[in-house]
C-alpha cells in the first residue's frame, strides 16, 4: 500500500488486458459443437430418427457413425436430437432454478433476522431431499410426463441449492464497506442489488449454475431412464441409455455413444463457466 | 447561525451493552469538529448513527438533527434523501470501501448520476463522464481519463482514498464525515490526503466531522475537538485549549501518549 498519487503499481497495464482464459475457449468450442448439432436437428438429420434404416444393433460404420439401435434406427441421428433436448433441459432448468433461487436468496439476505433464519432452514430442508426425488414427485404430481414438466421439475428441485448459495454470497457482499459507502451516498436497496450485489456474486454463481446445468442434463437422463422424462419419440440421451441397457454386452456402443455425448457436454459447460468466472472477475484476469 | 448537526443526549446500545452514552455535540455550517478517543470508544458508531446506518442489532435514543431532519426514528426514504446532500462519509479502509468489480469511473459515476437526477439535471452518459473526470481531477488524481478505467485493486491506497473522497464530494454535501481516513496509509500519503481534505472542505465550505485517534492529525485539521471515552464525552472545546491544556485526566493521558510517541518519531507536535 505504498505510493503517492503519482506512482502506479507496475502490474497495472498487464492486469487490465483481457486475456481470454483457455477454459473459456475449450468450453466454448465443446458447448458450441453441441449447440450446433442441436440446432441442426431442427432442419436436418442424417436419417429419419423413427425409421428403420439399417440392421439391428449394428456397430459403428461409415453409414451409421454410432451404429443402430435394436429397431435398426440410426443412433447418431438420435444423439444429435438428444443434444438439443439436453441443452433445452439444461438451460431451461437452470433458468427456472436461477430465477427462483436467486430471487429467494436475495430476499433472504435482506430479510430480518428471524425471517432469514426461516429462509435458511427452509433451504436446508429442501436441499436435504435428493433433487431427483423432488423432480420425480413434481412430475408424478403433474400426472403428465412431458419435456416441459421435466424441465420445470428439475428447475424447481435445483432452485434450493441456488437460493442457499445466493443467500450466503449476498450476505457476504452486504457486509462489505462499499455497501455502507453506497448507502451513505444515498443508494436505495434495489439499486444496491443491481449495481453491487449481483455483479459481485455472479462470478461464483455462474460456476454453480454450470454445475446445475450438468446436473439438470443428467437428471433429465435419469428421469427418462425411469420413464418420467420426455416421452418418445424425443430421443433424450437418458432414454437412449435406458434402451441400450438390455443389450449393453452385445452392443456396448449403444450405451457408450450417448454416454460420451452427455459427459462431454457437462465438461464443456463447466469449462465454459470457469472461463466466464475468470473473465468476469478483474482481480483474477490474466491469471490462469 | 443554526447548527447543521445537533446531537443531543445520544445513546447507542445493543441488548447486552451500552456502547455510547448521553453524547451531545453540534456542528455549525462550515465548522470542523474532531472526534477523538481510543479504539472502541464508539467513534465509528456515532458517525454511522448520524446518517441512520447503525446495525440492526443496535438501538439509538436521544436526538440527532441533521440539516433540519430528525434522524432517530426516521424512515428509510427520509434517510436516503439525507444521505449525500446533507452528509457524506469517507471510510478508514479505502480498498474495501470501493466495489472490487467495478471500474473506478463507474463507481463515481453512479453517485454523480444519482445526484444529477436528484437535481433534475440531464444525466446522459457524457454528462456524467464529464463530471466524473472533473471530480477525479479535483482530488488531484493524475491522468483521470486513464484512472477512470481501472479497477480499485490496480490503484495505490492513496489513490483509492482519493476516489472515495471524490465519491463523497460528488453530492456536494453540507457535512463531510471522515472516519479515520488516513489510518491505512503511509505517512507521506497521509499528509497529502489530509491536505486535500482540508483544501476541499475550505473550497466547498463544507462542515467536517473528523474522526481519529491520532491527535497530531486531528490538531492540524479541525477547529474544535470532542473527546470520547468508552462511549462518553469527557471534554470538548477549541483545539488549542483542549490539546494544550487538557482539563480531563483521560485527555491528558491521550495527549501525553501522543507527545511521547511523536518525540520518539522526531515529529513536531
Ligand atoms: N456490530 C456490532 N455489534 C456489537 N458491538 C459492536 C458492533 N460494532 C461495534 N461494536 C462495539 O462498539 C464499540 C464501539 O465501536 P466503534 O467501532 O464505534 O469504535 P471506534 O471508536 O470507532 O474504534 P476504532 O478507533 O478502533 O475504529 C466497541 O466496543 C465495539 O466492540
Ligand atoms: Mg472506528
Amino acid at each position: 500500500m505504498n505510493g503517492t498519487a503519482g506512482s502506479m503499481p507496475q502490474t497495472e497495464g498487464k492486469m487490465t488486458r483481457r486475456t481470454i482464459p483457455l477454459s473459456l475457449i475449450v468450453g466454448g468450442v465443446i458447448v458450441g459443437l453441441h449447440l450446433l448439432a442441436g440446432l441442426l436437428t431442427l432442419f436436418w438429420t442424417p436419417y429419419d430418427p423413427t425409421a428403420m434404416v439399417g440392421g439391428r444393433l449394428a456397430g459403428p460404420s461409415l453409414a451409421h457413425w454410432a451404429g443402430t439401435d435394436r429397431l435398426g434406427r440410426d443412433l447418431f441421428t438420435q444423439i444429435l436430437i438428444g443434444a438439443r433436448i439436453a441443452i433445452e433441459v439444461g438451460s431451461g432448468a437452470v433458468a427456472i432454478g436461477a430465477a427462483i433461487g436467486v430471487t429467494l436468496g436475495i430476499l433472504a439476505a435482506f430479510a430480518t433476522r428471524t425471517l432469514d433464519d426461516v429462509f435458511a432452514a427452509a433451504f436446508d430442508i429442501l436441499i436435504a431431499f435428493p433433487t431427483l426425488l423432488v423432480a420425480m414427485l413434481i412430475v408424478a404430481a403433474s400426472q403428465t410426463a412431458s419435456l416441459f414438466t421435466a424441465v420445470l421439475a428439475i428447475g424447481i428441485a435445483g432452485s434450493a441449492i441456488i437460493a442457499r448459495l445466493t443467500r450466503i454470497l449476498a450476505k457476504r457482499v452486504l457486509s462489505m464497506d462499499y455497501i455502507v459507502a453506497a448507502r451513505v451516498a444515498g443508494s436505495s436497496w434495489p439499486s444496491i442489488v443491481v449495481v453491487h450485489v449481483l455483479p459481485n456474486i455472479w462470478p461464483t454463481l455462474i460456476v454453480n449454475l454450470a454445475l446445475q446445468f450438468g446436473l439438470a442434463a443428467m437428471a433429465e437422463s435419469s428421469l427418462s431412464y425411469l420413464g418420467l422424462g420426455a416421452p418418445p419419440p424425443n430421443a433424450s440421451w437418458g432414454r437412449l441409455l435406458q434402451e441400450a441397457q438390455g443389450t449393453v454386452y452385445t452392443a456396448p456402443f449403444g450405451a457408450i455413444a450417448p454416454g460420451i455425448a452427455l459427459v462431454t457436454l457437462v465438461i464443456g459447460v463447466n469449462l465454459l463457466a470457469d472461463g466466464l468466472r475468470a473473465f468476469a472477475d478483474p482481480t483474477r484476469r490474466g491469471r490462469r | 447561525m443554526t447548527a447543521l448537526l445537533t446531537v443531543d443526549r445520544l445513546s447507542i446500545a445493543t441488548q447486552a451493552r451500552q456502547l455510547v452514552r448521553n453524547l451531545s455535540f453540534s456542528i455549525a455550517p462550515g465548522e470542523r469538529l474532531g472526534l477523538i478517543g481510543e479504539s472502541g470508544s464508539g467513534k465509528s458508531l456515532t458517525s454511522l448513527a448520524l446518517i441512520g446506518l447503525l446495525p440492526e442489532t443496535m438501538a439509538a435514543t436521544g436526538s440527532i438533527r441533521l440539516d433540519g431532519t430528525e434522524v432517530i426514528g426516521a424512515g428509510e426514504r427520509q434517510l436516503v434523501a439525507l444521505r449525500g446532500p446533507a452528509a457524506a462519509t469517507i471510510f478508514q479502509e479505502p480498498l474495501t470501501a470501493l466495489d472490487p468489480l467495478m471500474r473506478v469511473g463507474r463507481q463515481v459515476g453512479e453517485v454523480v448520476r444519482r445526484r444529477l437526477r436528484h437535481e433534475g439535471l440531464p444525466s446522459s452518459a457524457p454528462a456524467v463522464q464529464t463530471r466524473v473526470l472533473e471530480l477525479l481531477s479535483r482530488v488531484a488524481l493524475p491522468d483521470p481519463e486513464r484512472l477512470a478505467r481501472v479497477y480499485p485493486h490496480e490503484m495505490s491506497g492513496g489513490q483509492r482514498q482519493r476516489v472515495a473522497i471524490a465519491m463523497a464530494l460528488a453530492w456536494r454535501p453540507k457535512l463531510l464525515v471522515a472516519d479515520e481516513p488516513t489510518t491505512a496509509l503511509d505517512v507521506t500519503t497521509q499528509a497529502e490526503i489530509l491536505a486535500l481534505i482540508g483544501q476541499l472542505v475550505r473550497e466547498d465550505n463544507m462542515a467536517l466531522l473528523f474522526i481519529s485517534h491520532d491527535i497530531p492529525v486531528v490538531a492540524g485539521t479541525v477547529d474544535r475537538v470532542a473527546v470520547l471515552r468508552q462511549g462518553e464525552l469527557v471534554e470538548a472545546g477549541p483545539v488549542s485549549d483542549v490539546l494544550q491544556a487538557p482539563a480531563d485526566p483521560y485527555t491528558r493521558s491521550l495527549v501525553a501518549a501522543a507527545r511521547t510517541f511523536d518525540t520518539a518519531l522526531g515529529r513536531l507536535f
